[in-house]
């Protein structure tokens, strides 16, 4: 009879955040797209002589991911060097954090597969800055170094993921968070965010962790990575069944042939020799900032978030985690406003957005409102037809209609609502109740 | 003339000559008084610099470029600081042709100041050095005996100056290249504390310890060059908010002088320790009192220096790594290969605790030595270096001997203090410096001091004797 094994995964997250300017110089971090080279001053170019200074922003919404996270602001954190050599690495060497990072010891909860939950701890979010990016054209190769100190946040978990349902409701939730908290739009297609695995399996029963551990680099979708991890996982286990002792090494993706690579083995792994930056002081952290960070923080959480639109609107959970999910919150919260007291419930606004019969991501809310109006207009019910519901909801509702009369106020919003119900919303709530007045007099 | 000069020897009492005929000798702050009452023009003055720039030059190898302005006051600017649009070769082949696309913070602040650049001096290959022979563009001589060294790193900026080839210069030191050569050139030299000048355009050796300061003529010249180049800037998150203030000490009463007794110990020259007491038996003279402190763990700060500064270096200068800036590394000379070995060494896993993590922790025991020495006096004084300027060639093939000719300027450097060097007197007819350290931030104190012993000695008139036809003819100039 064969071993069972439990595979042991740890991911790391790194998202770019929108900041206005680089991590350490005053270059735009709007870089996406632009022209080669042109979003580059003496400091992102590591030109001789020049030195950084710290981007506050960003510094700031590093702590808003770690808060969001769960983790605590540390009192005191560095910088350090991490020194490698990479062509797209302009000074030789990135400026990260390693002994001191800026928010430690977090903790979100998943669902994994057959909807089981269950709690990954954070171990770290850090602060550190991105490399130029390298093409090869023709057997050549070209740097652009407009993205070379865009900054760049790096979440580490504690190797406790146990399968890949885990893995893509951790990646999906961390989305929505990255974009609530408004720190990234956290377009995997424009790299703005990046997953890597450690993955390693262990027999069922063992406590500790495996002596070796592979990475999946560079795979830049949600879709990549989970296959990457289900064929890793598999593979190891064959190779363990098969006698093979498996080694630390790093391993890519490749698509075609749906299979991961042999990327980099133990032997050629870097030594990045880490020290504090002589350049930068330590960073002080401001704790009433923090405070303030971390209410902005919980206000952006994905549950605490459709809590509060559901609560506000009225709208149904699904609709709230939709909009969310699109990132149409905001357009519904300021839509909903613009249209007041029109007569078209929060609920059929969510609805229209969520099946797309209203184009939130290229029409302003004010175009929405005047097209709502005009359809509302167009719809809308002659007076003959509105008389003719209110007498049928007076008619069946007689005690309503007599309490109205006996002083009641509440009862008129009763009819009211009931003409809205009868109309399809098609009613305007004003004039309905105007009318419901003067026949009940 | 030259008879009654005689009995000085190689030295020559200079100050008679300072007259409109010889603006090169003037002092910064004698030439902006000439310039304010038009005793001469800023066109006149660059050209008699330029003119004697290229008679002496061409032996002495100060200057590894020279662009003569027409108007300005003409200052050498050591070539790892960034002057836009010229050369910045940090005396390294691997960034020959390298032309600075910005101003280094000093650099714009001295062009408030009317400062004009003359040329940028040679040095040790990326300041590593204590001779000027490591530079790749050919050693530096001394002005006073040209088979001797000059000192270094800042070897170019204290030849050009002790030379009169430009009124001040910038050099930087990160364990004595400012005030090593100062006192073996016979100039003044002062390292600011460690963040009280910007650092922002001056190519690092080790960040942790490097500042930029002035090589003058006189001591108040370089508290004028500090209060121009010093103050808080948003390009270098080290350089400290609070700006320099000078307060006018008109003696030396009161003043306690600490005399560290480990800086007289064995390895300093007779000759040089015998003017060093000489110069602090005058600044008893002045009314200073002395006394004894202690320094205990000066005997391992040389040790401590070498790992920190190796291992910042070693990631320093990862940038040249053959991509960009047109050369490759075997363009490294062998100064700066060795470092980057022993700093690649000394970060590694399984060294890195042992080595620069115990440095680290000594670095903070060594700062702690100086502020408690100054619990007990106002400024610490003793020798610049142990020796005065030695034959070129003599220490180049063992760099620990050339390592320990900085003994007594590193441990100011690892406890971030700074330090000045006052020309004090000659051993066998060579410069010796005195050195005076404050506290952190107290520029204006050992400034004060220093300023006080050179108008009671003079010894900063003397100059060296340079066969020149400019010197023979009287120091013509062509105004």
């Amino acid at each position: 009879m064969s071993q069972q094994y439990n595979p042991v995964i740890g991911l790391e997250v790194h998202v770019e955040t929108n900041t206005k300017t680089k991590m350490f110089c005053a270059c735009s971090d709007d870089y996406f797209g632009k022209e080669p080279n042109t979003h580059t001053c003496p400091v992102c170019l590591g030109l001789p002589g020049a030195l950084p200074f710290t981007n506050e922003e960003a510094i700031e919404k590093c702590m808003k991911i770690g808060l969001a996270l769960n983790c605590k602001v540390a009192e005191s954190s560095l910088f350090e060097r991490k020194n490698y050599f990479y062509p797209d690495l302009a000074k030789g060497y990135q400026i990260s954090q390693y002994r001191w990072p800026l928010c430690v010891g977090g903790s979100i909860e998943v669902t994994g597969k057959n909807g089981k939950k269950s709690t990954i701890r954070i171990n770290r979010a850090h602060q550190e800055e991105d490399t130029g990016k390298l093409t090869h054209v023709e057997g050549r190769t070209l740097i652009d170094f407009n993205r070379s100190g865009v900054p760049l946040v790096e979440i580490v978990t504690e190797p406790d993921f146990t399968d890949t349902e885990q893995i893509r409701d951790y990646a999906k939730q961390l989305r929505e968070i990255f974009r609530n908290l408004g720190v990234s739009n956290a377009d995997m297609e424009k790299g703005d965010m990046r997953l890597e695995a450690n993955i390693s399996v262990r027999p069922v029963g063992q406590k500790e962790l495996p002596n070796y551990r592979v990475e999946l680099k560079n795979i830049n979708s949600f879709r990549f990575m989970v296959a990457a991890v289900e064929f890793e996982i598999k593979r190891q286990i064959e190779a363990l069944e098969s006698g093979e002792t498996l080694h630390q090494e790093t391993r890519g993706w490749n698509e075609a042939k749906h299979e991961t690579y042999l990327q980099r083995s133990k032997e050629e792994a870097n030594d990045y020799r880490y020290f504090p930056e002589p350049d930068l002081p330590s960073l002080a952290v401001d704790r009433d900032l923090v405070k303030k960070l971390q209410e902005e923080a919980r206000a952006a959480l994905p549950q605490t978030k459709v809590d509060n639109l559901v609560k506000t609107y009225g709208i149904s959970q699904e609709s709230a985690v939709t909009m969310i999910r699109q990132g149409s919150d905001p357009f519904f919260e300021e839509l909903v406003a613009k249209l007041g007291q029109t007569g078209i419930s929060s609920q059929i606004v969510a609805s229209m957005i969520i099946n797309k019969k209203i184009d939130w991501q290229d029409l302003s809310t004010d175009d929405v409102v005047k097209q709502l109006k005009a359809q509302a207009s167009q719809t809308a019910l002659s007076s003959d037809q509105l008389e003719k519901a209110i007498d049928e909801v007076i008619a069946d509702n007689e005690k309503t209609a007599a309490d109205y009369k006996a002083g009641k106020e509440n009862a008129l919003q009763a009819l009211i609502g009931a003409v809205m119900k009868k109309t399809s919303g098609r009613a305007d709530a004003k004039q309905a109740a105007e009318i419901i007045k003067e026949k009940l007099k | 003339m030259p008879c009654a000069l005689a009995s000085l020897g190689a030295r020559v009492r200079n100050d008679i000559f300072i007259n409109m005929n010889n603006l090169t000798a003037l002092s910064l702050t004698e030439t902006i008084e000439g310039l304010g009452k038009k005793e001469f023009s800023e066109a006149g003055l660059n050209q008699a610099y330029g003119e004697r720039i290229k008679k002496l030059n061409p032996d002495l190898n100060a200057f590894l470029e020279v662009k003569e302005n027409k108007s300005g006051i003409p200052a050498g600017i050591k070539d790892l600081i960034a002057v836009k649009g010229r050369q910045m070769t940090c005396g390294s082949k691997i960034l020959e042709g390298y032309i600075a696309p910005y101003n280094a913070t000093v650099i714009d602040k001295l062009k408030e100041n009317n400062i004009s650049f003359i040329g940028k001096t040679n040095l040790d290959e990326f300041a590593m050095g204590s001779s000027g022979e490591n530079s790749a563009y050919g050693s530096v001589k001394n002005p006073w005996d040209k088979n001797k060294v000059p000192g270094g790193s800042s070897s170019g900026s204290a030849v050009a100056v002790a030379a009169d080839l430009c009124t001040f210069a910038l050099g930087t030191d990160t364990g004595g290249s400012i005030r090593q050569p100062a006192s073996l050139c016979g100039v003044v030299g002062l390292k600011p504390s460690y963040g009280r000048v910007s650092r922002y355009g001056a190519q690092a050796m080790a960040s942790s310890l490097d500042q930029i300061g002035p090589i003058t003529k006189t001591v108040a010249d370089a508290r004028k060059v500090l209060e121009w180049i010093s103050g808080p800037d948003a390009y270098d998150s080290n350089a400290v908010s609070a700006s320099f203030k000078s307060t006018n000490r008109k003696d030396l009463k009161g003043l306690r002088v600490g005399i560290p007794k480990e800086y007289f110990g064995k390895g300093l020259d007779a000759g040089v320790e015998k003017v060093i007491k000489v110069a602090i038996k005058k600044l008893e003279d002045l009314g200073a009192t002395t006394v004894e402190v202690s320094l205990p763990h000066t005997q391992y700060a040389l040790a401590t220096y070498y790992l920190i500064i190796t291992s910042e270096i070693s990631s320093n200068l990862a940038r040249y790594d053959g991509i960009r800036f047109g050369s490759t590394r075997d363009k490294f000379g062998a100064e700066p290969k060795r470092r980057i070995m022993l700093g690649t060494f000394a970060l590694s896993a399984g060294y890195f605790d042992d080595y620069f993590i115990k440095a680290a922790k000594v670095r903070t025991l060594v700062k702690q030595d100086f502020e408690k020495a100054f619990e007990g006096c106002n400024v610490i004084t003793g020798p610049v270096s142990p020796t005065v300027a030695w034959n070129l060639g003599e220490k180049i093939s063992d760099p620990l001997t050339m390592y320990l000719s900085d003994v007594y300027t590193i441990p100011a450097s690892l406890a971030g203090i700074p330090g000045l060097s006052v020309p004090c007197g000659f051993s066998q007819d060579l410069p010796v410096g005195l050195q005076i350290l404050g506290k952190y931030l107290d520029e204006d104190t050992i400034l004060s001091v220093g300023e006080l012993y050179e108008q009671a000695t003079n010894w900063n008139k003397q100059k060296p004797r340079l066969q020149t036809p400019e010197r023979s003819d009287g120091g013509q100039a062509k105004l």
